[in-house]
């Protein structure tokens, strides 16, 4: 089937769920009191962007996720990478790193307002963490698995160190990378919840708090979806900057 | 006490520098890996410049050894390689290798790939260079392909595309054409010598082939296992180019063939059994 026939038909369960919910609403078949309907929604969103309040929040939040993303895409990185080339590293290390990957995120959560208080640091830094342990993760493996042969392949040629590293070892190790990454930024959005839950004046994670504070299921909803576009959009970005770098592994691009 | 000796036109820097100076001399090389399995004994061979030489021998013999030795990629246990009066320690720049497997870079096209031992040079040059090897492989038009869009005798034509183009003194050979069938494998061949003849190097092959040892070879040598160590010597004397079916060069097969096959018969080493064992047998 055609590419634009296969997102045809995968819009057609949301829509049809929708106009079902919106008819069985308008037709006073349930109350749509807890569920709005999706007119209902709408009109929510739109208000609170004509206000400029979506905008406000939107903001908040993919700079919470911006920041987190950058400290923790670095540290796991950069942890990576030398624990991935030092052995001596590896052993005294990577076990610890592995047994705090094992913690639920959410667990940290009173330590770090206890540690930061409850303004930005501990909200960023809870990203950081989820983002970290993927990367990480991505990157150790990646590094650890580079084909002794393609490195012999630079030995032969008689690539310096800088050279070997440059010219055959980033190569090799960026796909898995780029997945780590890629992996991290959607736990970002998931963290970045967790840590606008534990108390925020702004941030889309503040609008679905108060939207429950205060009853409001329209406004939670259209918080929910604002979180789905804004992490669709934010993994569609990262995609697309870093397509041009592993372009030479995909196979099934062509034939699609 | 031979350490305080002098040794007196052993070095080719000490003898004269003739068509005749060996360009690789391999001498008494030995290697014992670390759990006391001797992979090599004692192996001695000095190739003249131009000259093409096939090792053969069975799987376990030692051969890809020797040549990761050679190659600078191993450590010898005793004994020295020499690359135009250089002592091997380490990759030399004027040898080449080729692997079993064509261990292309995924992530650089085929030109990129012909190329990647030219950073040294002048764009100019380099492109040059790789434009004019990638035409004697016949993938002129294939530089902008990715190596996963190769064929696997296509992929092995770029990995020797990109040992060539280095232009070595050297070039090191691991069974390149192994993995590939008969017919690409013949084609292969062809090319191979096509790229020999532009610059001449002094080629080591490994094979367990003796039809292409006969085709491609000046010299073939035999190898012997446990520990892998050289046997005959066959001089091979055929005009190039060579015709596979012509009737010498079949003489030549069977010369090899026979020399290989008395390297597998341990009966020098072994005496007969005694005539009472044998007697027992009755």
């Amino acid at each position: 089937m055609r590419q634009g026939g296969r997102v045809g038909l995968g819009l057609v369960l949301p829509l049809a769920l929708a106009i079902g919910w919106e008819i069985a609403v308008d037709s006073g078949l349930v109350s749509g009191r807890l569920l709005p309907p999706p007119s209902r929604i709408g009109a929510t969103l739109l208000d609170l962007a004509a206000s400029g309040d979506l905008l406000m929040h939107v903001e908040a939040t993919l700079i919470r996720v911006g920041l987190g993303f950058l400290w923790g895409a670095a540290a796991g990185i950069l942890a990576g990478a030398l624990v991935a080339t030092l052995p001596i590293l590896r052993w005294l290390v990577d076990p610890s790193v592995q047994a705090l990957r094992a913690v639920p995120s959410l667990a940290w959560v009173p330590l770090f307002i206890l540690w930061f208080g409850i303004l930005e640091t501990p909200k960023v830094l809870l990203i950081a963490v989820g983002v970290f342990f993927p990367v990480y993760v991505g990157v150790s493996g990646a590094i650890a698995s580079v084909d002794r042969k393609l490195v012999e392949v630079g030995r032969i040629f008689r690539l310096s160190r800088l050279a070997l590293a440059w010219r055959i070892l980033l190569p090799a190790v960026l796909p898995a990378t780029l997945v780590g990454l890629r992996t991290g930024l959607g736990l970002g959005f998931l963290f970045v919840v967790a840590a606008e839950l534990m108390g925020a004046s702004e941030g889309l994670g503040y609008l679905l708090v108060d939207g429950q504070q205060f009853s409001k299921p329209d406004q939670i909803v259209a918080a929910i979806i604002t979180f789905a576009l804004a992490g669709k959009l934010a993994d569609m970005v990262l995609v697309t900057l870093t397509r041009p770098l592993t372009r030479w592994q995909d196979t099934a691009r062509e034939s699609l | 006490m031979t350490g305080a000796t002098v040794q007196v036109g052993r070095g080719p820097s000490l003898q004269p520098l003739t068509q005749d100076t060996p360009v690789l001399i391999v001498d008494d090389l030995s290697k014992t890996y670390a759990d006391g399995t001797q992979a090599l004994s004692g192996i001695s061979l000095s190739v003249r410049p131009g000259e093409i030489v096939a090792l053969i021998g069975g799987s376990g013999c030692g051969k890809t050894t020797l040549l990761r030795l050679i190659a600078g990629l191993d450590h010898a246990s005793r004994g020295t390689v020499q690359v135009d009066g250089e002592t091997i320690r380490e990759p030399h720049p004027n040898v080449g290798v080729v692997f079993q497997e064509a261990r292309l870079l995924p992530w650089l096209n085929v030109a990129g790939n012909v190329g990647f031992g030219l950073a040294g040079l002048p764009r100019s040059e380099r492109r040059a260079r790789v434009a004019r090897a990638l035409e004697r492989i016949g993938l002129a038009e294939h530089g902008g392909r990715w190596p996963r869009e190769l064929s696997g005798g296509q992929q092995q034509r770029v990995a020797i595309a990109r040992a060539f183009v280095t232009h070595p003194r050297v070039l090191l050979l691991d069974e390149p054409f192994s993995a590939l069938d008969a017919f690409t494998r013949r084609d292969l061949h062809d090319q191979l010598l096509g790229l020999w003849g532009e610059t001449k190097p002094t080629i080591l092959l490994v094979t367990h082939d003796v039809g292409e040892a006969v085709t491609l070879a000046d010299r073939v040598v035999v190898m012997r296992p446990r520990p892998g160590r050289l046997d005959e010597t066959i001089d091979i004397g055929l005009a190039r180019p060579r015709d596979p079916v012509a009737a010498h060069h079949e003489g030549a097969v069977r010369r090899v063939m026979a020399a290989l096959d008395r390297s597998l018969r341990p009966a020098a080493t072994h005496p007969p059994l005694a005539p009472e064992t044998r007697a027992a047998w009755w």
